[in-house]
Parts: C-alpha cells; structure tokens; sequence
C-alpha cells in the first residue's frame, strides 16, 4: 500500500530496549500466514494470564490511540522474526519514532510498509511530554520531504532514498532483485561458492 | 604497487556485491541459506503468488529445530499448530527441491549447529538465515546475519538480499581467562560493557589472544550472541583450528578444490593498518564468571558483584520487579528452580563435555529440574557413545533430544511463571522460557554448578585444581 502524508494521534511507549519477544511472543508464531497476529501484539504486557486486559498497559488505555507508536531506544531488538513487523502493522501502526532501532528490525519494518523514524533524545521527550499533556496531540508524517511535525516545529529524518522510494510507491525489493537475474547470473559464473 | 587495505568484512563483502549503484543498496550475493519452520512457510507463500520459484535449491538447507519437542520425537508432534508447521516444511521442501533435515533424520539440529558441524559453513562464505543467531556461523571468518521473512523470500527466488554496507568495529581482547571462565562469559562480559545496543549498526570482527586461543565451539558461542549486543554479525578470522575442524566433515571441500578453496581462505583476514569505524579493547583477566540479572544480555554482572542500581531510565527497576530481585543484591545463593544446558549458544558436544566433566560423581540439588538439550541428532550420539549420557543420568539431569527447546519456548519444554532458570541459551527477555519465566544467563560450567548446588553458584569455589578447556 503506497505511503501518503498524512497526520494522526500517537501512542508514547516510553520502554527501552523493547524487545521482538514482546512484541509478539514466541509462542504465536506458529501461523503459516502473515495475518491476524496484532491481536496477539504486546500480548504479556496487554493482557494478564486469564486474558483480562491489564488497565496500566498503554494500549488498553483509551484516550491514547492513533496509527503513530512513539517509544525507547533500541525498539525491535532480539529476534529477526518479521512476525513483529507484521503484528504492528496489523494491529494499525504505519510508523514508529524512536531515538534508534535494532537493524533486523528496522529492515522487516520498511519491507512492510511502516515507516521507522529516528529523532533525537531532546526530540523524544519533547513529543513524550506533549503527548502526555495532551493525548490529541497530531503529529504530520511527511514522507516525500523526509520531516515530521508536532506543536507547530517540525524535524527532519533521514531515509535511505530507495527505500523511501519503495514506501511511496509501494513497491518491495523482490521486484527489484528479480530484474536483476542477469547480472546474478554472470556473477555465478566467476564465483568460488557457485 | 600497493593495494587497498581491506578489513576482512570489507575482504567478503566486497567479493559478494553483484551491483552497487549510488541510489541503491548493494545487490549482494547469498552464498547458503538455511530455513527452518517458523519464519519461512510465508516465504513459499509468497513465491507461489508470485509465481516464483527457487533459484539455487542446492545452497539452501532446511532443518526443523524451533518447534520440535524434545521428547518422542519418534512420534508425531501432539501440538496442533507445531505439527502443521513442520509439515509445511516438510511440503515446500518437496515442492521445491530443498534438502530437509527434519525430524528423524541424522543430520537434524538446531540450524546453527548443523551448518558447522556438516561442513557446510565455510570461511570466506555469505550466509543468512530467518534467525537472528545466524551469527554464530561468523566463527568461520564468513559474513552471517539474520534476516526477516521477506528476505527469505527473495533469498530463495534470486539467491540475493538488497544490502546497504555497515559499519566495522574491531572488539581485542587479549590475555588469559581465568580458571572457570569461558568463552561464554567473555561474551557476556563485552555486552554487559557495551549494552545491548552498543553494536547497533556494526558489524563486529573479534580478534586477540584470548580469541585465536579459542576451540570453534567457543568462538561459535562468541559470534552466536553478536546480535544480543545489536550487531548485524560478528566474525573471526579464519586459522589453522579453523581448517583443522573442517578438514573431512561432510560437506567440506575435497582434494584439490580443497587446495582451491584454501587458497581462498588464507587470504581471509583484516590488512594490518586496516581501518574499522569503531575498536573496543579487553584485557582478559578482567573477566570471571558472569551471570545477568535483568531483562535482555546487556544486564550481566560478574558472579562477585553486586546488582547495580537503575541510572534513571527506570530500565533496571523494572528488570528488578519483573526478576522479584532487588539492586545491591549479590546473586550468589539466590535459589533457582531449573537449569536448561542447550540452544545454539551452548549446546554443542564440547559444551556437554565440560558439563559433563564437572558434574562426574555428583548429583543435582533436589529442588532443581535440569534439561540438557542437544544440539543436533549428531551432538546427541557423541554424547552418548562417550558415555556423557550415563554421567547425566547419574546425576539426575535429563538428556533430551534436539532443537531449540526452552531458549524460547515455543515447544513443551516451558519454565513456569515466577521460577527462576540458569540458562545457557542468549536471552533472558520478560517471558523468553515462558510466560512470567524468569531467566538468569550463564556459562554452561556456571548452570552446572547451579544445578549442583540448587543455587547461583561461584564455580571457582567448586573446581579445586581442576582445569578446564575453554
């Protein structure tokens, strides 16, 4: 799905270091499909042993929604599973902000059209700070100029320009690579693994 | 003449991009793939929509590890979603022309210890995987990472990833390690400095003293947890205990293309005066048994310290309430309830070895279960034609059959919520051995000595004159 501008409400998740497992648990990724897993999204840290939502867990908390997740450093460490990528984008989330994100991550994100940005420590608490004064605040996403905005100041963010690319059109690397099969070819040929 | 000064992940990447254009990351080549249940069947999925198909089936080796229970494997699986998902495999190999390791099959095992110990990952080699301990192959000098499914997915129609170059970082660490620490702790010892997010970006090339010294196992154990400190890879330069341990594996070159591939290999190491982005020093006798404390494998101490105090991010504070451990504290002592000796950090023969070694004439303490877990169907059969199984059994710790068992939970084998586990896998996450689990990473001489004692144990303390191989 082609990535426009576009502006929305935000969810502040202050954790650090969130890691793959909680974002989805090993034990949901059973499925042999990429749908359905947001509901299992922060499944531990959403729901309690019963399946009860846990009031105190961002998500389970009304006034704060949005397509839009801001939160800690190093989001998406741990494992490689695309699986987390998947349940953030089912669930509804098209972008993440934080002050930096694991690669794997960062890659499985972009291969599914959420658009991680990376913004700045001061950056961050400013946006955690007016979120928590006002669970309204719009933040606008603009992709095409690589700068986002919130309170009337905007910031810019880098983005690998092929990838960027891939976003707004919606296009994936397969395409891509496919068109490469001549060149792959040759290189085989003069290659010590081949 | 002179020639660029390369480091030896510039040496491999280099050789491996098929095109590199300004505006786009590099299409770089994939030497071997290995897939296993959990993260490839919507990969097939996704060439068959696509009309796709698999490129090279012969450089991609699949293996059931992730999902299998780790006992009756002679069964069929009981659980449902498991069972169909190593089905699928089992179907998309068929379709596609991949060779299946699965269930039953000798060569079966976690997808990290099969690859090296089949002598199918070799220096000098690009290597992925939709796992992120794809790392660990790093130990042969070649280029190994994880990689998501989407990735896998244009892996096995093109044989190639779109890449954009890291940056290097060179970690030294030289000396000597001291009695009862192992390559185990020197990893956990770096993360502990560095953080969990401290190589983010990087990818990482281990190198001194205390590096070279180390058998292949270890250094497996090094670059294994490459990913737990937020490196894409780590890797090692290629040497003669390299080649020593590839020499008449499996699928390991063969006369002359040995000569071939040899003369490869030994160009495989960083230029001297070669520049990396980043070089963090270690000097080995700083490092002792380590244990972690926390919720990911940057919170580890060394076993005589003390649990530090939050530094206001509220990160460790919240560890603690998850752990029911408090800062100031010393673990050692601290009662545990299970100890699991396996995973594709420390599951491999010398690994049981050593355990084994140690435990001889002694029994676990009565409040502790203890799971060993193999490897691979081979580490299995080692053991037990050296007799390794008949020690364990005496001493009350179970031997199970292959896979990756409670590194994370996704078979049977579950550390109940609220227990306590030494472990030797990589990740101590909130819920990673099962939900409300909580896990303590250790050196598989520190689980041992745990197991033993029922308690956070100081091995030194136990290991009056005795040395062991690291």
């Amino acid at each position: 799905m082609p990535f426009d501008k576009f502006i929305d409400t935000a969810v502040p998740l202050p954790a650090t270091n969130v890691d793959t497992d909680q974002i989805i648990p090993a034990r949901f990724l059973k499925a042999t499909t990429r749908e359905g897993f947001g509901k299992n999204l922060f499944r531990d840290w959403r729901y309690d042993n019963e399946g009860n939502e846990k009031s105190d867990f961002v998500l389970n908390q009304s006034i704060f929604s949005g397509s839009i997740l801001v939160t800690g450093k190093n989001f998406g460490c741990g494992s490689s599973r695309e699986h987390a990528a998947w349940a953030l984008s089912d669930y509804g989330f098209k972008v993440v902000i934080s002050t930096f994100f694991a690669d794997i991550f960062k890659n499985n994100a972009l291969n599914n059209g959420i658009l991680p940005i990376v913004a700045d420590a001061v950056t961050m608490s400013k946006i955690f700070k007016a979120i928590e004064i006002d669970p309204t605040t719009k933040i606008e996403i603009d992709l095409p100029n690589e700068r986002w905005s919130f309170d009337r100041e905007t910031y810019s963010f880098e983005i690998n320009a092929f990838k960027k690319e891939c976003l707004i059109k919606g296009y994936n690397n397969m395409d891509y690579l496919v068109s490469k099969k001549g060149p792959i070819e040759k290189f085989e040929q003069e290659h010590i693994y081949c | 003449m002179s020639k660029k000064v390369k480091t030896l992940f510039d040496k491999i990447y280099d050789k491996h991009v098929v095109e590199s254009r300004d505006a786009s990351p590099d299409v770089f080549y994939i030497d071997r793939h290995f897939i296993h249940e959990v993260t490839s069947p919507q990969a097939f999925d996704g060439l068959r929509k696509k009309g796709l198909t698999v490129a090279r089936p012969k450089q991609t080796i699949a293996t059931a590890d992730h999902n299998v229970p780790t006992l009756n494997q002679h069964l069929p699986i009981k659980e449902m979603l498991s069972r169909i998902q190593v089905e699928t495999l089992t179907q998309n190999c068929k379709e596609f022309g991949i060779d299946l390791y699965g269930l039953g099959h000798e060569n079966q095992g976690i997808v990290h210890v099969i690859g090296p110990e089949l002598g199918i990952t070799q220096p000098g080699m690009t290597i992925v995987c939709g796992d992120s301990h794809t790392s660990t192959h790093g130990a042969f000098g070649s280029i190994a990472f994880g990689i998501g499914t989407s990735e896998v997915e244009q892996v096995l129609a093109t044989q190639c990833v779109l890449q954009s170059k890291p940056k290097t970082m060179k970690i030294e660490i030289n000396g000597a390690l001291s009695e009862g620490v192992l390559s185990k702790d020197i990893i956990l010892y770096i993360i502990s400095k560095i953080s969990a997010a401290g190589a983010t970006g990087y990818f990482v090339e281990y190198c001194g003293t205390a590096i070279s010294s180390l058998s292949m196992e270890a250094r497996m154990t090094i670059c294994n947890m490459s990913i737990e400190m937020g490196a894409r890879g780590g890797l090692i330069a290629p040497d003669e205990i390299t080649f020593e341990y590839l020499k008449g594996r499996s699928f390991a070159p063969k006369g002359e293309d040995w000569d071939k591939k040899m003369a490869y290999w030994s160009t495989l190491f960083s230029d001297p005066g070669a520049s990396f982005d980043k070089v963090i020093n270690f000097d080995a006798a700083d490092i002792e048994p380590m244990i972690t404390y926390g919720t990911n494998p940057g919170m580890g101490i060394g076993i005589s310290h003390a649990i530090p105090t939050d530094d206001g991010t509220g990160e460790i504070d919240k560890a603690m309430s998850y752990m029911n451990l408090s800062s100031g504290e010393n673990l050692e002592g601290q009662q545990i309830d299970y100890v699991f000796i396996g995973s594709c950090t420390n599951s491999r023969i010398e690994d049981l070895r050593l355990v084994a070694d140690f435990v001889k004439d002694k029994r676990k303490a009565d409040n502790v279960e203890v799971w060993i877990v193999p490897g691979s169907k081979k580490v299995e059969a080692q053991a037990i034609e050296e007799g390794l199984d008949q020690i364990f059994l005496k001493a009350g710790f179970e031997l199970r059959q292959p896979g990756c068992s409670a590194c994370l939970a996704m078979n049977e084998d579950k550390v109940p919520a609220g227990k306590y586990c030494v472990s030797t896998s990589n990740r101590n996450f909130e819920g990673r051995q099962g939900p409300g689990s909580r896990t303590f990473l250790a050196s598989p001489l520190t689980a041992a000595a745990a197991a033993v004692t029922g308690k956070i144990t100081d091995v030194r303390k136990l290991l009056k004159n005795t040395t062991y191989a690291v």
